[in-house]
């Protein structure tokens, strides 16, 4: 069956790209600050006020180079980046009128540059040393572009097709189209970076080869897929991740599966909001969001929520699963219970309770989990690095891990924070990796 | 990445980016903080017999919400020691060799007086002089300043003393607060000045306090006409240094002064013929890190048309800025209306209606209710207006209608007129 026209449209970007009058006027209206906090609120430091500026007076190329340089994924971070939270939140002008659309405006140059296929940037001269990255994705991107402009031979190994990791193949694309990471792969492939797709390290090459083979290694393979429930009828047909149901939206022509169907999705984080969305896009009748806690506990943006929302994605606070309903082995309905919150946790946060007594059953389609994102583990313990479930331990600052010639970067050292985990922060630690390795490799080639 | 550099009658500099003799030039301290930021020069602040400055010395002008869109002071030359100065800018050379350094002086009409002056600074290896015939106020009424620089015989007498014993390059700067500034341009180029700068900022009450009924600014509840510069300035500096590029009788180069924000204008400057620019208000606005958009400004604008140095550019449009008489009366342009971007102010229309000549309609389609703006074209004088007014750039565009007639000027026509032949417009 041919997907209906309208589907294919609610994949289409939603925010559109701000017309040319809109960007100059609200260009002019920035300050350009001395010292402005909203370079100090971005994570990869961009200067703010002066791709702003640049864009006032008609130079979008300088516009665009002065963001890509200090954020290799900056055109993707234009749209996923919360700014609210980040620049924008931060901008002098929130206290006298309204703050400056940052974002808006950073993919203004980044769109510029993009249609008119420029080249930003030109690798270093070789400096005969190798360095092999695992993982394409943001965190691996801003290693190997930086690097390479370095001088370095920058090798990548990306277990998928595509390169550009959860920019490619996990936000939706009608926050984030495709097209869009891929340019930025091109721009670091530009730099005579090799990128060996189809590739994943300890199957089809193993660690130590890597560590014996290359001068230095950056490990930036982000988080996994989402956890199990360990919920009786987790294997019934109709149970689905909410990363690879994204996924497969980015990749595939659009299932109508889901059309005039009831689907609930279990978790609330940004993860979440993107899989109820998309859900909907893909025709569903009635999307929930179900949560073991109540809104203020939630771990995704107020813009979100409100996006969500009026996507006409339902919330269900203070209840969850307790058994996937089936029948002939597809899902069917879903009995969960009621909870109330309790002490606070370790985190300040406080720990839902189950009420006993208090189950209840609705019927249900599909059930979508999204409550988090498996840790690389056993990659992890491949390299022989010291971690904690999961998350790679790096010294603060160099991102070294406890082996000398390894380094990480990006989710895989996330370990939770105030916000979920973040594409500019990624970036932001790939970039310094890069900077701290070079550093390495130069201190070793010093003669004692 | 285009070669930046320039050569302005024989002075040096790693960019065509200089700061203005004002404020920000007002210390070593300052210089080399713009040096660092990546101005290519910088001209010092006026050196003389040190002065006493008065307390509240700048206005801005907000226009439409866009502050320092003109900006005016009352300010003098500088007011440290001459010593000071001179210790300040002979460790600014030093530390940055390649950077140009020009000092500006201003000493009353005395030979001896210029005499003495620039043989201090040429010692400590500056790399050009600047004489400042410009400033308005207050040492105008003592003769100096814009008082020699409304007079062409004073400046050419003083260029020439100063010429005498000068063994760098010789800036004159002119002030603009003068009928026809290629006189004092002439003047300058006859006695001997190597090139010449404009403009100095021109006389101005930047306004009135509503309820104080004080000029602004006063000091201690007077106020005096002060000099105006910043964005608002820029056209009238434009035409002159346009007006002395062309002029035969100048024929020095020209450093353009006046309202310089950003690249773009520079690159105009570039264009109608001055071999360098100098910026003080939108440094005074903004810092000094505005330079870097500058010359990564300038460097693209000319890697995207492969044009290798800077120099190329300089006064490439000069030969298309002529008299009125010049102009082809058989040319014709007439406003045409892209519907496709067209927001509906109606500003054309009403502009047109209201203050030219009546020709553009509001068509309404009674079908859909919807209305357009249509020109008549036969009556559109093509004089510009609802494509000024029109706030989306580009909706209306001023496009050509060949008349099948050949080029004709007034000169032409009045000549052909004067020998008796006849002639149709
Ligand atoms: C649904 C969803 C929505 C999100 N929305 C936002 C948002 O709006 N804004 C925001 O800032 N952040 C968002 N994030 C978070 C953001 O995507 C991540 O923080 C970011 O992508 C992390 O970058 P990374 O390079 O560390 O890892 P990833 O992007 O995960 O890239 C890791 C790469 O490593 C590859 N890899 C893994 N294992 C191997 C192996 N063994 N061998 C070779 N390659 C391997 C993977 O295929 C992948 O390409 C979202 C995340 C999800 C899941
Ligand atoms: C506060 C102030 C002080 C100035 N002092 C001097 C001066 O001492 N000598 C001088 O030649 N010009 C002086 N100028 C004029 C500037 O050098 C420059 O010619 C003028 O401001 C026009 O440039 P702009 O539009 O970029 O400001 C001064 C201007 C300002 C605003
Ligand atoms: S804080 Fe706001 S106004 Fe200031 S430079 Fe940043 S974006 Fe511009
Ligand atoms: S800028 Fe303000 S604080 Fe600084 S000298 Fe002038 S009046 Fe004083
Ligand atoms: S001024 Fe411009 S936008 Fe306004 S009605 Fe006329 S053409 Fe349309």
């Amino acid at each position: 069956m041919s997907v209906p026209y309208d589907l294919q449209k609610n994949f289409s970007e939603v925010v559109s790209a701000l017309k040319p009058k809109e960007a100059i006027d609200e260009a002019n209206r920035c300050l350009f600050c001395y010292d402005a906090p909203c370079i100090k609120a971005c994570p990869t430091s961009i200067d703010i006020p002066m791709f702003i500026r640049k864009i006032a007076t008609g130079n979008l190329l300088g516009s665009a180079r002065t963001i890509m340089e200090a954020n290799p994924v900056g055109a993707s971070c234009a749209r996923v980046c919360p700014t609210e939270e980040l620049c924008e939140g931060a901008c002098v002008l929130n206290h006298a009128s309204r703050p400056i659309m940052i974002g808006l405006l950073q993919r203004h140059a980044t769109d510029w540059a993009i249609r008119n296929n420029v080249t930003l940037f030109e690798k270093g001269e070789p400096n005969g040393k190798r360095v092999a990255i695992v993982g394409a994705g943001p965190a691996g991107l801003s290693a190997a572009r930086e690097l390479a402009r370095l001088g370095y031979a920058v090798t990548i190994y990306e277990a998928k097709e595509k390169a550009g990791g959860l920019n490619t193949y996990g936000i939706v694309s009608f926050r984030l189209p495709q097209e869009i990471p891929l340019w930025e792969v091109e721009q670091v492939e530009a730099l005579g970076v090799t990128i060996k797709t189809n590739t994943r390290v300890g199957v089809d090459i193993m660690p130590d080869e890597l560590v014996e083979s290359y001068d230095s290694v950056l490990l930036a393979v982000g988080m996994g897929s989402v956890p199990a429930l360990h919920i009786p009828g987790e294997e019934l047909e109709g149970v689905l991740d909410a990363i690879a149901l994204v996924e497969e939206t980015k990749t595939r022509p659009l299932s109508t599966e889901m059309v005039g169907k009831k689907v609930v999705v279990i978790g609330a984080g940004n993860t979440a909001i993107d899989a109820a969305t998309c859900s909907k896009r893909l025709g569903a009748d009635h999307v929930q969001i179900l949560y073991r806690r109540t809104a203020q506990e939630m771990n995704c943006y107020q813009f979100e929520y409100e996006f969500a929302k009026q996507d006409g994605v339902e919330f269900r606070w203070l209840v969850a699963p307790k058994r996937v309903l089936g029948n002939n082995g597809r899902v069917t309905g879903l009995e969960l219970i009621r909870m109330e919150l309790g002490e606070p946790d370790a985190k300040g946060r406080k720990r839902p309770v189950p009420i006993p007594g208090s189950e209840f059953s609705i019927e249900v389609d599909f059930v979508v989990k999204a409550i988090g994102q498996n840790r690389h583990v056993a990659l992890v313990e491949q390299f022989g690095l010291q971690h904690e479930n999961g998350i790679v331990s790096v010294e603060e600052g160099t991102y070294r891990t406890s082996h000398p010639k390894v380094f990480a970067a990006g989710d895989v050292i996330f370990g939770g924070g105030k916000t979920d985990a973040m594409v500019v922060d990624a970036a932001n630690h790939g970039k310094r990796a890069a900077h701290a390795i070079d550093k390495a490799i130069r201190d070793q080639k010093q003669p004692v | 990445m285009a070669d930046l550099s320039i050569n302005l009658a024989g002075i040096q500099s790693p960019n065509p980016f200089w700061l203005a003799s004002a404020p920000p030039t007002n210390s070593g301290y300052q210089v080399q903080r713009a040096f660092e930021a990546g101005w290519g020069g910088a001209v010092w602040k006026t050196l003389g017999e040190p002065i006493i400055n008065v307390s509240s010395r700048f206005a801005g002008l907000t226009f439409g919400g866009q502050r320092v869109f003109g900006f005016n002071n009352i300010e003098l030359i500088t007011d440290k020691p001459l010593e000071v100065n001179l210790k300040e800018m002979d460790e600014t050379k030093k530390r940055f060799p390649k950077h140009t350094l020009i000092a500006s002086l201003m000493v009353e009409h005395k030979r001896e007086a210029w005499h003495e002056i620039v043989k201090k600074v040429e010692a400590i290896g500056v790399d050009g002089l600047e004489l400042n015939f410009g400033c308005p106020h207050g040492m105008a009424e003592r003769g100096m300043g814009s008082a020699v620089g409304q007079h062409p015989d004073l400046i050419r007498q003083q260029v020439e003393w100063v010429k005498e014993v000068a063994k760098t390059p010789v800036i004159v700067k002119l002030t603009p607060n003068i009928t026809d500034i290629r006189f004092t341009a002439r003047a300058a180029a006859e006695g001997g000045a190597d090139a010449i700068s404009m403009i100095n900022t021109i006389n101005s009450l930047m306004g009135v306090d509503l309820d104080k009924w004080l000029p602004i600014p006063h000091v201690d509840g007077k106020g005096a006409h002060g000099g105006y510069c910043g964005p608002a300035v820029k056209p009238i500096a434009l035409n002159m240094v346009a007006e002395c590029a062309r002029d035969p009788f100048v024929g020095v180069p020209i450093s353009g002064i006046g309202g310089i924000s950003n690249w773009r204008d520079a690159v105009e400057f570039l264009l109608m013929g001055a071999t360098g620019v100098q910026v003080c208000t939108a440094a005074m606005h903004h810092g000094f890190r505005i330079v870097e958009d500058m010359i990564d400004g300038l460097n693209n604008y000319l890697d995207q048309r492969g044009i290798a140095s800077v120099m190329d550019i300089v006064g490439k449009a000069v030969h298309t800025y002529s008299d009125w008489g010049n102009l082809n009366l058989n040319y014709k342009v007439v406003a045409r209306i892209h519907e496709e971007t067209c927001i509906h102010c109606n500003k054309c229309h009403i502009a047109c209606e209201d203050t030219s000549h009546q020709c553009i309609e509001i068509v309404r389609d009674d079908a859909t209710g919807k209305e357009r703006l249509v020109v008549r074209e036969e009556d559109c004088v093509g004089c510009n207006l609802c494509s000024i007014v029109c706030p989306v750039e580009g909706t209306i565009e001023m496009v050509e209608i060949p008349t099948g007639k050949p080029p004709l000027s007034w000169n032409q026509r009045q000549a052909a007129l004067a020998g008796g032949g006849s002639c149709e417009t």
